[in-house]
């Protein structure tokens, strides 16, 4: 039995399109153990849905995994058959959807869209345990037993996610890829729903990758953090070696333009644009912004490698 | 289901009705045509000689008819007559009133409309969406989308060439007509296949052109809905294939494809009066080619009428149906 | 994600600078627009079908009486002859140029007319869009065939020319171009370049004319192919019921003719064949048409045949 939840390895997506090949992951790879909680962060279009939907192996055409592994377990993903790895979504690695308003099936009740997915799963179940199994889902989200018989129209933003979150842990799946689950609630509902899927995934023992853009919210919920930036991973790490040690020269501006307290009126962004994935610069696809760019940085990709412990970076800065 | 849904749907029917009784009066007042006179004087004609007291037959058939009192009046009785479905007198085929002939060809035309539209909506609308569906098979995907271009041609176009082609050159079945009208009708098993071979290119006229049209419009609400959060997060929970293209896919990409139908009825009455009457099928299409031929000016206005009032109830019925399939219509006006 | 923007990105609308260029780029869409370049290239033949005949046939073949009756194609008659004595070939090449522009004129009064509604009615809103939605909704659950036949049929027979029976089909084919610009104005109008213009102080009539027409335009193009078609529809359909000028050479009235004489009965299935085969041609056409500009109004829902 293998010490993680899951190992990401080397794993490259890429859209075939008319316009060349889109290269929405390179070689991204990070591991998670059970229980344990890893932050995901980047900017819009750095690739983060694109790995969630991945690691689900739900890219659609023209996309597909062009290398790597995806180990849940001791089983490679990306080996399954379609059915295999149908029946291993839900049961074993699911997702909470990162656009609730609209992650429900708006003409079915909320109980059959919890029970449909244990259906189609072969739990051996009677219809009334399942039934029982959705009501004990829904309770573990703090939501009312009547909101099974209510359709989603019915529900505000904050029910709704904590349905959609339901619905991904009705199951107990070892893995939880949750994709900006509170991006479109106000900040206490986001607050909740938070502190709803952190005592649920204690109580499962299960991991969680929470994919965001706030690396302020994230710091208070993961362990570790990774960084990535147009299609890969710039930086990884505990979140007090991110914090305290950047390695990476784009960690290190994504943390000075955090706002901070007392320091009102100073905000710092990041110069420049990130660079579209179908075109992406030579060498470090960072380059056309990093106020630290070396000659090498133009030519050569930078090795994703572990520094210290558990610290990895690509960085040609840090490279002996 | 909320009573204002409800209310502006009733509404809807009842000025559909209203403005077609409307049309049909003021129309023909407007034209300096004078029906009765026209079919009087044709009728006299044919006997070779205009009766000394023709004047006064014109005048006392427009007495009966109500033609002498001012419009306003006129118009009063004619909507009290047409709640009442008094819809006059044929004039060809005097003394037989209106409301009988349509009567005898109505049920024709509402069992083969009913039966073909039912037919090419739901091949047409799982056609769609098939076609639309990423994981459909190479003929679906491929092969059947040019079968779409028979949507653009007419139903009673179609209707010619099937006759031509099946009934004429290869005389497989009959070329029109509703039964054989050599034998008498008795009622048993064979009249009724008898029935069903006479309305198999009748049907087929309108399937092949109406399917098209219905496939095109699901293929793209399929193509809007596959591309819905809800559709990534139900493949995200694992569901089966066929789950998620009937409960999910399909079911949500049908409810334009509904509002689509309550709107089709215009076009499906209009397109059957010319397929009726290509195959001389019994209905009220067929009648009112007849009625057109004849000059039968009430026989025409009574069918006009009864088949908007048709439409405007078929509608009505769609419209009960629709908030059944979607839950979010009794939340509307609220 | 990012990679659906990436085939939308080169959508070729008329170029501005220079005829050449606009020209070749669009024959350049063209090529990657199949539909739209099949559908145009049988409205071109069509076209020159009618345009050379014109030149090559003798009008009065047209009508009854004109040629001997009832002769299956041949090279002296190409199209065969009808029972009454037309030559269909002749009759070819009046009735399709007829029926083109009947389908036009009412087509682009319908047009015209139902796109002031719709604009206007979106627009300004209020009971004046609260009026026009509500006629419009009902005028189009109410056959358009069938409100013709009731006028048609009180018109005299010998009053009836087809310009006349163009002009009275376009009572008809205002309300679906007045629905769709409505609905589409009302989508764009919520657009943010919609409001730039309107917090930049740009006034009603200058926001409908450089902002919203423009955007409009594939939508007005399909409307307009949307109404021709309804208007040929009419025009071949109430011929067919023996409705209009029945002496004028039109496919509808061939279609009449052909049905009431017993054409097939008689083998004379020539009759028939011409007006099935040019009808067909000509809704194909509008089909393909209709279905190119769908595709360049809303080039990512793919509706290629």
């Amino acid at each position: 039995m293998s010490d993680y939840a899951l190992r990401v390895k080397e794993l490259d997506v890429h859209y075939y399109t008319d316009a060349g090949i889109v290269k929405a992951a390179n070689k991204v790879t990070f591991d998670l153990k059970p229980g344990e909680r890893l932050g995901l962060v980047g900017e819009s279009g750095s690739g983060k849905s694109t790995l969630a939907l991945a690691i689900l192996r739900m890219i659609k055409p023209p996309g597909r995994i062009a290398h790597g592994q995806i180990m849940l377990g001791d089983t490679d993903l990306t080996k399954l058959s379609e059915e295999e790895m149908r029946q291993a979504r839900a049961s074993q690695i699911s997702m909470v959807p990162q656009g609730a308003m609209n992650s429900l099936n708006p003409v079915m009740r909320i109980q059959d869209q919890i029970i449909d997915s244990m259906l189609d799963h072969n739990l051996g179940l009677s219809k009334a345990e399942m039934v029982e199994r959705a009501n004990a889902a829904l309770e573990a989200v703090e939501l009312n037993l009547k909101v099974g018989r209510m359709y989603p129209h019915e529900l505000s933003g904050g029910m709704k996610q904590r349905a959609c979150i339901a619905i991904s842990i009705a199951m107990s799946p070892q893995v939880i890829i949750a994709d900006e689950p509170t991006s479109a609630l106000d900040v206490v509902t986001q607050r909740q729903v938070m502190q709803t899927i952190g005592r649920l995934q204690e109580s499962m023992g299960s991991a969680v990758i929470l994919i965001g853009h706030d690396m302020g919210l994230m710091a208070q919920f993961v362990n570790r953090m990774a960084v990535m930036y147009a299609g890969s991973l710039a930086e990884l790490g505990s979140v007090q070696d991110i914090f305290n040690h950047p390695l990476h020269p784009y960690t290190q501006m994504l943390i000075e333009s955090l706002p901070v307290l007392g320091n009102r009126g100073v905000f710092k962004g990041i110069p420049g644009i990130t660079p579209l994935l179908r075109d992406l610069p030579p060498g470090c696809v960072f380059n056309t912004r990093c106020p630290k760019v070396m000659d090498v940085c133009r030519q050569k990709a930078p090795v994703f490698k572990e520094y210290t412990p558990g610290h990895w970076a690509a960085c040609h800065l840090h490279e002996k | 289901m909320s009573l204002s849904y409800l209310l502006r749907r009733i509404l809807l029917v009842f000025l559909i009705i209203w403005s077609a009784a409307t049309l049909n009066f003021f129309i023909p007042k407007i034209t300096p045509r004078n029906p009765l006179r026209e079919k009087l004087m044709e009728q006299a004609s044919r006997s070779g000689y205009i009766p000394p007291g023709f004047e006064e037959m014109v005048k006392s058939y427009e007495k009966k008819f109500g033609l002498d009192q001012p419009v306003w009046k006129q118009y009063l009785t004619y909507m009290n007559d047409m709640a009442h479905f008094n819809l006059g007198y044929s004039i060809s085929n005097f003394p037989k009133t209106v409301p009988e002939l349509i009567g005898q060809a109505i049920w024709w035309t509402i069992g083969l409309l009913t039966a073909t539209t039912l037919i090419s909506f739901f091949l047409g609308t799982l056609l769609g969406a098939l076609m639309a569906w990423s994981r459909s098979s190479f003929i679906f995907r491929q092969v059947v989308p040019s079968l779409l271009v028979l949507g653009a041609v007419p139903p009673f176009i179609v209707g010619l060439l099937l006759i031509y082609l099946v009934a004429f050159k290869w005389q497989l079945l009959p070329l029109g007509g509703a039964y054989d009208t050599t034998n008498l009708p008795t009622w048993d098993i064979s009249f009724f296949l008898d029935i069903l071979k006479h309305s198999i290119l009748p049907a087929l006229a309108f399937i092949l052109t109406t399917a098209g049209g219905w496939a095109i419009g699901m293929r793209g609400m399929m193509v809007t809905v596959q591309g819905e959060d809800y559709m990534t997060f139900a493949e995200a929970k694992g569901l089966k294939n066929w789950r998620l293209f009937y409960k999910y896919a399909v079911r949500n990409a049908l409810l334009p494809q509904i509002t689509g139908l309550a709107i089709s009825f215009s076009y499906i009455v209009g397109g059957s009066v010319l397929v009726e009457s290509v195959f001389r099928y019994p209905g009220l299409g067929s009648l009112l080619a007849t009625a057109i031929r004849q000059l039968d000016y009430f026989l025409i206005y009574g069918i006009v009428f009864i088949l908007i009032v048709a439409i405007g109830i078929a509608m009505f019925i769609v419209d009960l149906i629709y908030p059944l399939l979607d839950p979010r219509i009794a939340y509307e006006g609220k | 994600m990012t990679v659906q923007s990436v085939s939308t990105q080169s959508l070729p609308l008329p170029a501005r600078n220079g005829e050449v260029s606009g020209l070749r780029n669009a024959l350049r869409y063209l090529r990657r627009n199949r539909q739209l370049a099949i559908g145009l290239g049988i409205l071109v033949f069509l076209i020159l079908f009618s345009g050379i005949g014109f030149f090559l046939v003798d009008k009065n073949t047209a009508y009854a009486l004109g040629a001997p009756a009832g002769k299956a194609p041949s090279w002296e008659h190409p199209f065969g002859t009808d029972g009454q004595g037309r030559e269909l070939l002749a009759v070819a090449v009046f009735g399709i140029w007829e029926t083109l522009r009947i389908g036009f004129i009412a087509g682009l009064i319908g047009l015209g007319f139902g796109s002031f509604l719709g604009f206007s009615s979106a627009f300004f809103g209020g009971w004046y869009d609260v009026v026009v939605r509500w006629v419009v909704d009902v005028l189009l659950t109410v056959p358009g065939l069938l409100i013709l036949v009731v006028i048609a049929s009180t018109l005299d027979n010998k009053s009836f020319t087809l310009t006349r029976m163009a002009l009275i089909i376009a009572l008809t084919a205002w309300m679906g171009p007045a629905r769709t610009v409505r609905a589409q104005v009302l989508t764009m109008r919520e657009r943010p370049y919609v409001m730039m213009a309107r917090l930049n102080g740009m006034n009603s009539w200058g926001i409908i004319f450089r902002e919203l027409v423009p955007n409009l335009l594939p939508y007005l193009g399909a409307s307009l192919v949307g109404s021709v078609t309804g208007a040929i529809f009419a025009t071949v359909g109430l011929a067919g019921l023996g409705l209009g000028p029945l002496r004028e050479p039109t496919i509808g009235v061939t279609i009449y003719w052909a049905m009431g004489q017993n054409a097939l009965l008689r083998g004379m299935w020539w009759w028939l064949m011409m007006p099935i085969l040019t009808t067909i041609l000509m809704f194909v056409m509008l089909f393909l048409v209709s279905a190119g500009l769908d595709e360049l109004a809303n080039p990512r829902v793919r509706k290629t045949i």
